[in-house]
């Protein structure tokens, strides 16, 4: 079953054409990557899907982009929506505050007060987020003092603390190292099962190991979209198998 | 863009080629040293199938390291895999063109009242196979592969028809039972020969199109 459809969509800042054209469908329950040189729209796509492109002045979206076949630029509440398709972003964006709070603070946001409705999203949001060993015993302390790999899973426990269905990724891994990547990567394969995940990255390898599906993207075009190993052992267009195997991008 | 990685990949290509052109002079000497007594071809085999087994090691090698210095994806991690598999293939044979050339040494000393020419149809064939499968690789060409698959449905018969020859030789007491078993043994080194060339095409064929295809029933889906 597909959790995001995308239909005949194209992307404009101001004059600048910078999606042309995609059309994509993404199932649930798996991780999409999306690849391409820099500059081709991968991360301006990622960002339609929970409308962050609403920000950025001169932004036009035209075409369908539908989450369980909802229209998600008609009457959609944009809170609702972004509580649905949560995000995490290539820096880690801990809140300045305590690790408890960081959690916490989606869920307050969303109405509940209750002390121990909150200590038990923040205990299986850091679970779920595989860091709650790490972190039981710190919860009070600022969150600003963790390592950079422990800040990005933190803000993927912030982002599971709503219960959102679909989680993008944008070049999530990139600053991190190796151990940590890991465990990310291990992460988003232990939450496809009660998730989907969308991903930006600019690591083919990451590709490789996490994802079911790959769109490869070049200067705004979508060339090529299929399943992960089809993608990397007989991409079918000349574009895709030339960028994959480094001989331009 | 990767300057290096391609003049590896180059070189990989070159070392195929050349362990294949050892393979080709290795079966065809040891074809005609079974069909026209060659002593000196006999000799000749033996010091190939130890230049062959070299090549194996070195270019096994060099696969592994194009897999572990670069992660290579499509059509080269189809290429490297296919060489990885492929030389295996290429050195089997140069056991079996060893193996028929220590026979035709052997079958020699004996007086096998059997004329061996009958054995020529087959060894060329094999021969043929085996520089055809090579080609499909150096030129990536499908439809020489396809050609070694059909190639393979004649050996396969005039193996049948050697046998039988053979047996009703034996029964009829024309032909020596030690050397008539030896002659039987290299006719199936040429088959299997035969079979190792169609595992060349198959290689070939995944190089070039990503299909796993069996070619033995010959015909490659489209």
């Amino acid at each position: 079953m597909d959790k995001f459809t995308i239909k005949d969509m194209n992307l404009y800042y101001g004059k600048f054409h910078a999606l042309k054209g995609v059309n994509l469908n993404m199932p649930k329950n798996q991780i999409t990557a999306f690849i391409g040189p820099s500059g081709c729209g991968k991360s301006t796509l990622l960002k339609s899907l929970n409308r962050m492109n609403d920000l950025v002045e001169g932004c036009k979206i035209t075409g369908d982009i539908r989450l369980d076949g909802e229209d998600i630029y008609g009457n959609i509440d944009i809170n609702i929506l972004r509580k649905r398709v949560g995000m995490v972003f290539q820096k880690a964006n801990p809140f300045p505050m305590s690790v408890y709070d960081n959690i916490a603070y989606g869920p307050r946001t969303h109405g509940i007060k209750s002390k121990a409705k909150l200590d038990e999203i923040v205990e299986s949001s850091l679970k779920d987020a595989a860091i709650w060993d790490e972190l039981k015993d710190r919860l009070k302390k600022s969150a600003l003092g963790l390592s950079g790999g422990q800040q990005q899973r933190l803000c993927i426990a912030r982002a599971l603390a709503v219960k959102p269905e679909v989680l993008l990724m944008d070049e999530a891994t990139s600053a991190l190292d190796p151990i940590s990547t890991g465990k990310i990567e291990e992460l988003c394969l232990k939450l496809k099962n009660q998730y989907t995940i969308i991903m930006v990255t600019h690591n083919m390898q990451q590709a490789l190991r996490i994802a079911d599906n790959t769109a490869f993207f070049l200067l705004g075009k979508m060339i090529e979209y299929g399943n992960t190993d089809q993608i990397f052992s007989n991409p079918r267009e000349k574009e895709t198998e030339e960028y994959i195997t480094g001989r331009f991008g | 863009m990767r300057e290096y990685y391609d003049i590896q990949l180059n070189d990989l290509n070159n070392q195929i080629i050349e362990m294949g052109s050892l393979v080709e002079k290795s079966v065809a000497y040891s074809a005609m040293a079974l069909v026209k007594s060659d002593i000196d071809r006999i000799n000749k085999v033996s010091e190939y199938e130890s230049a062959i087994n070299r090549k194996e090691k070195d270019i096994e090698s060099l696969c592994v390291n194009l897999i572990m210095h670069n992660q290579p994806v499509a059509k080269d991690l189809r290429f490297i895999s296919a060489a990885l598999k492929l030389v295996t293939d290429l050195e089997r044979i140069g056991d079996h063109a060893e193996d028929i050339a220590e026979i035709s040494k052997f079958v020699d000393s004996q007086n096998c009242h059997l004329d061996k020419t009958v054995f020529s149809e087959i060894a060329d064939t094999a021969v043929n196979m085996v520089n055809l499968g090579v080609d499909a690789f150096i030129k990536r060409d499908l439809d020489l592969a396809q050609k070694v698959a059909e190639m393979d449905n004649t050996v396969d018969q005039l193996f049948i028809e050697i046998r039988q020859k053979l047996v009703s030789g034996l029964k009829s007491g024309e032909y020596d039972s030690a050397p008539a078993l030896d002659l039987f043994l290299a006719t199936k080194y040429f088959e299997r020969i035969g079979d190792h060339a169609v595992n060349i095409a198959e290689w070939v064929v995944y190089s070039l199109t990503g299909k796993l295809e069996n070619l033995d029933d010959y015909g490659i889906e489209e």
